[in-house]
């Protein structure tokens, strides 16, 4: 009987062993004082000039600070490192720093710090992504090239007076330059990382509150409180663990077990019962986000004469309500213009500003786009890409209800591009067979950054092709503005110009959302939808 | 034998080169993945062109093929977005995933195996009908089902165990999504053992076994169970390779940070080599899988072993 005995010792062993982890489960004891939050892997390594998406970008922030920050609440630029950062003429500035500044291996935070890490991230041999947001310094075309090696290696528009002082010399007249400081592109390096960038890549050492304990590359970055942190914003909790997670349901069903702390992403299927699973611990707040729909204004047929009708029009039959209601569970706001509720009306956010056009309104739409020729060969794609963030639903939500406001059963139909990386190709190489979606996060919250990069003509993501002179010469004046409230209400009339021409249809304002265990409070999301981790208080 | 593994293992070489062409191939269909990279956000010229050169995404395919393999033979498959070596990605995935597919071969084995042997030894009774119509249950549900329902009920209503997996994956910790990656298979053997036990329990050598008088348990065990196994370890064999490729789902849900996930991360990101790297060592592992089987069987048969 001698293998039927072992068989059974077997499944005696897999007996006890699935009870044995009755024990080994709960990984939530144990760490005092340390938080654990949800993560995706970051797409790059965690370098300032290379991190342009939210999961890189939210350890820049607990791991540096720069000449400023957004205030977490109003999103407000505010001095941390800057003393203050002076100019005459909108174009020249000069930098002073603030003292007592060190990185957490105790070298200082000098004039240098910024200058090397600009023209690191500037120069295009170094490949960082980030770099077009060193374009408005002087002598960018030097380093960066459009084709070809860089003719120089540092930027011409940048000099180093003292250890606290420094200049910049900008290319072109921008007077909320200085705001767009506290983007994690502009943050200082420590000479450590030109020294040994391997070991720097492997385990970062920033200015922040916090520091790098450990990196698992791809599964967790164990971050500890920094006690010598300088600035008035120390973290108050121990440490923060972040860990990846491909499945968001996942980083919930965690938090739901006790076994993880904060999930910055509620997953779509669960928004219904959200609020009864997580009660009072559940957060949904506006963020820079809008969603939009985009024409191709490179096609002739979107951009005929007459054609601003039909865009209109089509602006027109979508029932924002509806679907923000019904799709997303109120974790979207219908759009009445193309900025971002975060933004506060001091920053230029004008609620209805879009007017008529972004009200729904079936018998008027069909109306104007009957009047501007009707849909160009009549029938419309709305392209997306289906291989994340669950866009079907909606884009066929929006062309059931463009289609019933049209009375045309035929109007409208989804067009799904199976991966992301193709759906940015189609859009970069100008292969766009109708209106496709479109998403802006902002990088600071500023009016300009919600109109210029995406309309102004041939700016880096003007994904359309729109172009229109007078819509140019506002937002030329607007930067050259020195008082911001003029600034703005250019800015605003330069959106008037979209809400006529509707080269973009606004959908909605996006939230953020997320949700947290009793173990902790005092969390909250700032106006890039990111948690603001050193607040967080372990009870 | 020898002969006959030397052979087997020169089969593998175009087996080889065919699979790595086709998946280099599919995943450069894919498109550019240097758009990608940038975000929502048009990707600046200059850069962009600075990233594919180093990514060698400015030749064309077969060049790009050529130099991959050559690289390949070097020992050195590539590099992913985030800065790491591909082959530091494999150091850290295959052995947790590697601890995954043993947690579940062996699940699937001895319950698999042991159910089969008591519905076939019983076959019309209760037990069997029971053995079958739960079987049949199992097959039926998909992995994501069976995935996020034992996730839900053991880790969150229960908290039997955590519901997502440590990034050292502890043995113990990989027994629930172990059980989810074997449900299926398990089925299949359990179906597979009992019908070929039932079938083979009234040949001739079997009653010769019984009527020279040997004990009911030896003729089980040494001579009906040997020479029923033998389509069992064929299915168990082809199974390594499908359980470790198959992974992708059980990884998923249960937040394991082996090939499954390194797979998913590297195909959303179009990274081919990650992708071709790692589904090349999945096809090694699956012809390895097939020899091995093969080798099985002539210790399962002698008959095997000397034709």
């Amino acid at each position: 009987m001698r293998r039927a005995t072992r068989a059974k010792w077997g499944v005696c062993a897999v007996g006890v062993a699935l009870v044995a982890t009755a024990c080994g489960g709960g990984a939530g004891a144990g760490r005092s004082g340390v938080v654990s939050s949800s993560w995706g892997d970051p797409q790059n390594p965690l370098e300032p000039a290379n991190t342009n998406e939210v999961q890189g970008g939210k350890v820049l922030e607990m791991l540096f600070r720069g000449l400023k920050r957004y205030d977490p609440k109003t999103g407000a630029a505010e001095n941390v490192i800057a003393d203050r950062i002076e100019t005459s003429d909108s174009q020249n500035f000069t930098v002073t720093l603030k003292t007592g500044w060190t990185f957490s291996n105790g070298e200082k935070v000098t004039a240098k710090s910024f200058v090397d890490a600009w023209n690191y991230g500037a120069l295009l041999s170094n490949k960082q992504k980030n770099a077009a947001f060193f374009q408005y310094i002087d002598g960018f075309a030097q380093v960066h090239p459009d084709g070809g090696s860089p003719r120089a290696k540092t930027l011409s528009g940048l000099v180093v007076k003292d250890d606290r002082t420094f200049t910049v010399k900008l290319n072109q007249k921008f007077s909320s330059w200085p705001d767009t400081l506290g983007y994690s592109a502009f943050m200082p390096l420590p000479q450590a990382f030109f020294r040994d960038h391997d070991a720097w890549i492997q385990k970062p050492v920033g200015n922040g509150p916090y520091l790098v304990d450990s990196y698992e590359k791809g599964s967790v970055l164990r971050m500890r409180k920094w006690g010598k942190y300088p600035g008035d914003d120390p973290a108050r909790n121990g440490g923060i663990d972040l860990r990846v997670y491909t499945d968001n349901n996942t980083a919930y069903t965690d938090l739901q077990a006790g076994n993880l702390d904060l999930v910055d992403d509620i997953p779509a299927a669960q928004l219904k019962h959200v609020k009864s699973d997580l009660v009072g611990r559940y957060i949904n707040q506006p963020a820079g986000i809008i969603q939009t729909l985009t024409f191709p204004m490179y096609d002739k047929r979107w951009n005929r004469p007459g054609a601003e009708k039909v865009r209109r029009g089509i602006s027109m039959a979508i029932d924002r309500d509806q679907i923000t209601r019904e799709i997303f569970q109120r974790t979207r706001t219908p759009a009445t213009d193309w900025t971002s509720p975060v933004l506060g009306a001091d920053g230029g956010y004008k609620p209805g500003l879009c007017g008529d056009a972004c009200v729904f309104d079936a018998a008027r739409a069909k109306q104007l786009v009957k009047e501007g020729g009707g849909i160009p060969g009549g029938r419309m794609t709305l392209t997306y890409n289906a291989d994340t963030g669950s866009h079907k639903d909606w884009i066929d939500a929006t062309c059931n209800s463009i289609n019933k406001s049209l009375g045309d059963d035929n109007a409208c139909v989804g067009n799904p591009v199976g991966t992301f990386a193709d759906f940015r190709n189609k859009i970069t190489a100008k292969r766009m067979p109708g209106p496709f979606r479109a998403g802006w996060q902002m990088d600071y919250p500023l009016i300009q950054n919600f109109l210029q990069p995406l309309y102004y003509t041939n700016a880096s993501s003007n994904d359309g092709k729109f172009s229109n002179r007078p819509f140019d010469k506002l937002v030329n004046e607007a930067n050259a503005a020195t008082d911001t409230g003029q600034a703005v209400a250019k800015f605003q009339d330069a959106e008037k110009i979209l809400a006529q021409q509707m080269p973009a249809i606004p959908l909605w304002y996006q939230n953020g959302s997320g949700g947290y265990s009793d173990r902790i409070s005092h969390v909250s999301l700032n106006p890039f939808s990111v948690p603001v981790y050193n607040e967080i208080k372990v009870n | 034998m020898g002969r006959y593994v030397i052979r087997r293992l020169l089969q593998m070489i175009p087996v080889f080169i065919g699979s790595t062409f086709l998946i280099f191939f599919m995943v450069y269909a894919l498109g550019d993945p240097v758009a990608a990279m940038f975000g929502d956000r048009a990707p600046d010229p200059a850069t962009a062109a600075q990233i594919r050169r180093d990514l060698y995404l400015d030749e064309p395919l077969w060049k790009q093929y050529l130099h991959y393999m050559g690289q390949i033979f070097q020992g050195n498959f590539g590099t992913a977005f985030n800065g790491q070596s591909v082959t530091e990605l494999m150091a850290s995935a295959f052995p947790v995933t590697l601890r995954l597919t043993i947690v579940a071969i062996v699940i699937e084995m001895v319950v698999g195996i042991v159910l089969g042997v008591f519905s076939g030894l019983r076959r019309g009774r209760d037990i069997d009908t029971t053995v079958l119509v739960l079987s049949l249950v199992v097959v039926s549900i998909p992995t994501f089902v069976s995935g996020y329902l034992l996730q839900f009920v053991f880790g969150v209503q229960w908290g039997w165990a955590a519901p997502s997996v440590a990034p050292e994956a502890p043995l113990n910790e990989l027994l629930l999504p172990g059980l989810v990656l074997a449900l299926v298979s398990l089925a299949y053997v359990t179906r597979l053992t009992r019908t070929s036990i039932a079938e083979n329990a009234r040949a001739d050598y079997v009653r010769t076994a019984l009527a020279k008088g040997l004990p009911r348990h030896r003729v089980i065990t040494r001579h009906l169970l040997r020479n029923s196994l033998i389509p069992v370890v064929t299915f168990i064999g082809t199974d390594i390779g499908a359980l470790m490729g198959g992974a992708i789902v059980t990884e998923r849900i249960f937040n394991i940070h082996g090939v499954g996930f390194q797979l998913y991360q590297g195909i959303l990101r179009q990274n081919s080599p990650t992708v071709v790297g790692f589904v090349t060592i999945l096809v090694l592992v699956f012809l390895l899988a097939n020899l091995l089987v093969d080798l099985l069987y002539a210790v399962l048969d002698p008959r095997i072993r000397y034709a």
